[in-house]
């Protein structure tokens, strides 16, 4: 039986990742011909400039909506959708734009990267890294920064972040931290000393233009300034964590095999906007290079190789669900998948 | 010491792409840009090692399959995060068709 699962980054499940060769590991990858994977691999300007028009052209109309109708039951309707395009489209955003393949041109990805950091609030410079480190060590306890769901995991506060509740003032936190001229323990293990200076000022900025919005806030006696800028990363937050949650929750920890630890789901073209085909999870680290728009393709190009993919987000819940109740008693159990090829497990199946 | 070293023919590399090469145990990467001039780099990228020819050329950067990171290959020089240390780089020669790399 394995001892209680540390992760933190620096602890002891994080030296035992890189005794046991987890970190920096060669992960498989399904084999594609090199003319197929340029294909795929091709960087096009025009799906994301269309994309981002509708995104910020909707976050124009259902925003301004809200503030012209406020306060009313529409204004809330209006409210509802630009929360949702505020504080989980930025997400994909965010995650697309810091791989560097949704646009074709750099400052278009730099430029988006940067608002939709903002919106949700992420330091872009700390979550570049840690990103970085996510695709290095994918759901290896004590390297990957960025793993939900533990084990046990921590359901209600899982929950609660449907609505950004510990993950908002978390992210105050630490801005006022780095404001201060520092990092945290763990986020100084992958963020260079070249780079901080960059977070330190982000965070300065960022603070100043939230205390502006508190400032108009109580100046005007409404919390509608509130409701455009800051509060819909908590309001419109539970598509992201409805998403996110898919990629890799109930599935192997410690493996070396994105078919292991990753799942790929079926979507409606509604969430697929929103989260911008992240949905094509197993194909999106098994092949990072490849902008969203061209993960469909990737996918019916390597299917064959990987586990079927989940029939639907409920369908993705009732796998998970299940097994990360099973796992506040029983950390060790997993949902096991039947894979070909050179995967690694280092746990044991439950 | 350096010598020259022989990789492969120059219909072997399409324009704007790049052919893993290995030469006593040391990778590299060979490229031919869009308008037809051959470069050459080490094959592995300096953040974490990622085999660069796995990658993708644009214009005159490869872009690591592993974490995006981007170079110039003509020059070696990272272009921003992940990458903080430069790609070395080697001369290249084109005699009868052959395309032939310098090497210590
Ligand atoms: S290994 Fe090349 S960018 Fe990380």
């Amino acid at each position: 039986m394995r001892p209680k699962r540390d992760y933190s980054l620096i602890g002891d499940d994080s030296r035992r990742a890189v005794a046991l060769g987890l970190s920096q590991a060669d992960w498989y990858r399904t084999p594609i011909p090199r003319k197929r994977m340029k294909e795929l691999m091709h960087r096009r300007n025009g799906p994301a400039i269309r994309d981002t028009a509708l995104w910020l052209g909707l976050l124009v109309i259902f925003g301004g909506l809200g503030v012209y109708l406020w306060f009313s039951v529409w204004s809330l309707l209006c409210f509802a959708a630009y929360g949702v395009l505020y504080g989980s489209a930025s997400d994909a955003r965010w995650h697309e734009c810091g791989h560097g393949t949704a646009f074709k041109t750099r400052w278009m990805n730099t430029v988006i990267y940067n608002l939709a950091c903002f919106m949700i609030m992420r330091d872009p410079t700390v979550w570049r890294w840690s990103h970085a480190r996510h695709h290095t060590d994918t759901v290896i306890v004590g390297r990957d920064p960025e793993i939900i769901a533990m084990r046990p995991p921590k359901l209600w506060h899982i929950a609660a972040n449907f609505i950004g509740l510990f993950d908002v003032p978390l992210a105050f936190k630490h801005m006022a931290i780095h404001a201060s001229g520092r990092l945290t323990v763990e986020e100084a293990t992958f963020v260079p000393g070249t780079e901080r200076a960059k977070t330190y000022w982000t965070a300065r900025v960022w603070l100043l233009i939230y205390a502006a919005v508190v400032v108009t806030c109580v100046v005007s006696g409404s919390v509608l300034p509130a409701m455009v800028i800051g509060l819909p990363r908590m309001y419109g937050a539970w598509h992201h964590l409805m998403t996110g949650l898919t990629q890799h929750c109930g599935l192997a920890d410690d493996v070396t095999d994105h078919r292991l630890n990753s799942r790929t789901v079926y979507m409606n073209p509604i969430s697929r906007f929103v989260y911008w085909n992240m949905n094509y999870h197993v194909e999106h680290h098994m092949f990072p290079m490849v902008p969203f728009h061209a993960l469909p393709a990737l996918h019916e190009e390597i299917k064959d190789d990987l586990p079927a993919p989940a029939a639907s987000i409920a369908a993705a819940f009732r796998e998970f669900v299940p097994a990360m109740l099973r796992q506040r008693a029983d950390p060790e159990y997993y949902v096991h998948r039947e894979v070909f090829g050179t995967a690694t497990a280092v746990t044991t199946s439950g | 010491m350096s010598a020259w070293v022989e990789v492969c023919a120059v219909d072997d590399i399409d324009r704007e792409d790049v052919v893993p090469f290995e030469h006593l145990g040391c990778q590299y990467a060979i490229y031919c840009s869009p308008d037809g001039t051959f470069y050459a780099t080490d094959g592995l990228c300096t953040h974490e090692r990622a085999v660069l020819a796995d990658g993708l050329v644009m214009d005159h950067i490869i872009e690591c399959p592993k974490h995006n990171g981007r170079f110039d290959y003509r020059t070696g020089e990272g272009k921003g995060a992940p990458i903080r240390v430069n790609l070395r780089t080697y001369p290249v020669k084109i005699d009868q068709h052959i395309v032939s790399i310098e090497i210590d």
